[in-house]
């Protein structure tokens, strides 16, 4: 019989604080009012307990996205496309000089399950992971019911445009989305389409900085449009990225409105190589050994392009592609 | 009552570029251009890349005037980031025109025969599906910008190092 709460995945009884306690491999998860508690055969770690359900979050959402999701400089996850290891220090030179270091190979939808049982079960009423922090309430505190409106919303995935006949829709008041604080200033004119009879289906366009003005998440790139492999993933960014990704492949970056900072690291030992300012109109790749974080002092728009193609990071990781998208 | 920031978007006649600041690498691993920039120096309808991703690239075509017609095998999109663009869409009546696997789009001689499929007026914001196998114009009354998302094709210009920063700091 299939049960809600999946009890297998935690502890029957929640401790002190309300919470239950969860393990996936030899690592164990467990949370007070302020902090998340991470321990692995090696060691312990500490991470806020909104800092982590935010990470956690995106990495459930984004199926562990492109390569590795640092939740921060010592916990986070690796993507193989079907399994996925869970890390403690890995990415971290000085847990690796020690030997403190530890990973654990699962299959994805395990790791999908116990993921999706913390958040669930960390997750307080008043607390929404995607929201920026002016936004939502506090993730502190004892246990205070539950949130799973907030952590299942629906994550979009064009499969050829936003708008185009059966695809995903464009976004309205009617539709539960209003226009963000941040964007009240943004036009949401539509553009003029005079489509012949027989063509209606195939003359599309939309208003896709409209469109973005009104996504009530933020840092949660989501496909708007497909051209083979290459996918348009923009996203709406505020405060800070709540994870720093570390690429198996070359993304690139627009900015569409406003400006993010980029703190970029060596992907593998944290060293700082770069930080990258872009403001509306600035492109901008990120090299496929490196990992980031962004900062967007307002709400901006951000267009992340990616190449989907699942044969890249094989080939970046037998050094057969370089790093850098383009050499001149 | 609340505080509000305006929104800050680019245009050809106003845009502030930002850049890299090198800590311990080279600038040009970030290929860091700015597509306002880059149309500003461009001539109209150059389509010139400004992303790159193995075979995929996005172009920075500066719009100005009407384009010459033409068609893609593969689907692209136009993204309207400055100015008024109008797209005018053409079904093909020679399927062959563009044959299948082509990459990016190919340039079409003249009007090319087919039937009107319609007219789009885009404007900043706005993006717009070129389906695979129809062809199209672009029309500016005033200069504008579109980014293009396509395949690398005959007609791509790359000048990386002219339109990219190369020096470990921005220049002012």
């Amino acid at each position: 019989m299939a049960t809600q709460t999946l009890p297998e995945l935690g502890s029957l009884e929640p401790n002190q604080h309300g919470y239950r306690e969860f393990t996936l491999g030899k690592f164990t998860f467990n949370r007070d009012g302020y902090f998340a508690h991470i321990a692995w055969p090696k060691g312990t770690h500490m991470i806020p307990a909104d800092a982590f359900l935010r990470a956690m979050q995106r990495d459930v959402a984004w199926g562990f996205f492109y390569g590795i999701v640092n939740f921060d400089a010592v916990v986070g996850t690796v993507n193989h496309y079907g399994n996925v290891d869970l890390y403690a220090g890995r990415f971290n030179e000085h847990y690796r000089k020690a030997g403190r270091d530890y990973s654990e190979n699962f299959p994805a939808e395990l790791i999908t399950r116990v993921f999706q049982a913390i958040l669930e079960d960390w997750t307080n009423a008043a607390f929404d992971p995607f929201a920026a922090p002016q936004e939502t309430g506090s993730a502190f505190g004892p246990k205070n019911g539950s949130n799973k409106e907030a952590i299942t919303r629906h994550r979009v995935t064009a499969k050829r445009m936003i708008g185009a006949p059966g695809d995903e829709p464009t976004r309205s008041d009617e539709s539960g989305f209003p226009i963000n604080r941040g964007f009240t200033d943004v036009p949401q004119d539509a553009p003029d389409v005079m489509a012949e009879p027989g063509f209606e289906g195939e003359v599309v366009s939309f208003n896709l900085f409209a469109y973005l003005s009104r996504s009530d998440v933020t840092w949660n790139p989501s496909v708007v449009s497909v051209c083979k492999a290459s996918l348009y993933c923009p996203t709406t960014e505020e405060y800070i990225l709540p994870v720093i990704h570390g690429n198996d492949r070359v993304e690139w970056f627009v900015q569409l409105s406003d400006e993010i900072q980029w703190e970029v690291e060596d992907r593998d030992t944290g060293a700082l190589r770069a930080r990258v300012t872009m403001r509306a109109g600035d492109v901008a790749a990120m090299p496929a050994d490196i990992r980031h974080r962004g900062f967007s002092p307002k709400r901006s728009m951000l267009l992340v392009w990616e190449n989907a193609s699942p044969d890249l990071p094989a080939l970046y990781a037998s050094g057969k592609m370089p790093p850098t998208p383009v050499q001149f | 009552m609340a505080h509000s920031q305006a929104t800050r978007f680019g245009s050809l006649e106003r845009y502030d570029k930002g850049g890299v600041e090198v800590i311990n690498d080279n600038a040009k691993n970030y290929v860091f251009s700015n597509v306002f920039q880059v149309a500003s120096k461009a001539k109209p309808y150059e389509k010139i890349a400004v992303g790159k991703n193995i075979e995929y690239v996005i172009e920075a075509i500066r719009a100005e005037g009407t384009s010459g017609w033409r068609a893609a095998a593969h689907d692209e999109f136009a993204l309207v980031m400055d100015g008024e663009v109008e797209v005018r869409l053409l079904k093909l009546d020679d399927p062959g025109a563009v044959p299948a696997g082509t990459q990016g789009s190919v340039a079409l001689s003249g009007t090319p025969k087919g039937k009107k499929m319609g007219v789009v007026r885009a404007r900043r914001g706005h993006m717009t599906l070129l389906p695979a196998g129809a062809a199209y114009q672009f029309h500016a009354a005033r200069p504008g910008v579109v980014l293009l998302q396509t395949l690398a094709g005959r007609d791509t210009v790359e000048r990386w190092a002219d339109i990219c920063q190369t020096t470990p700091r921005p220049q002012a």
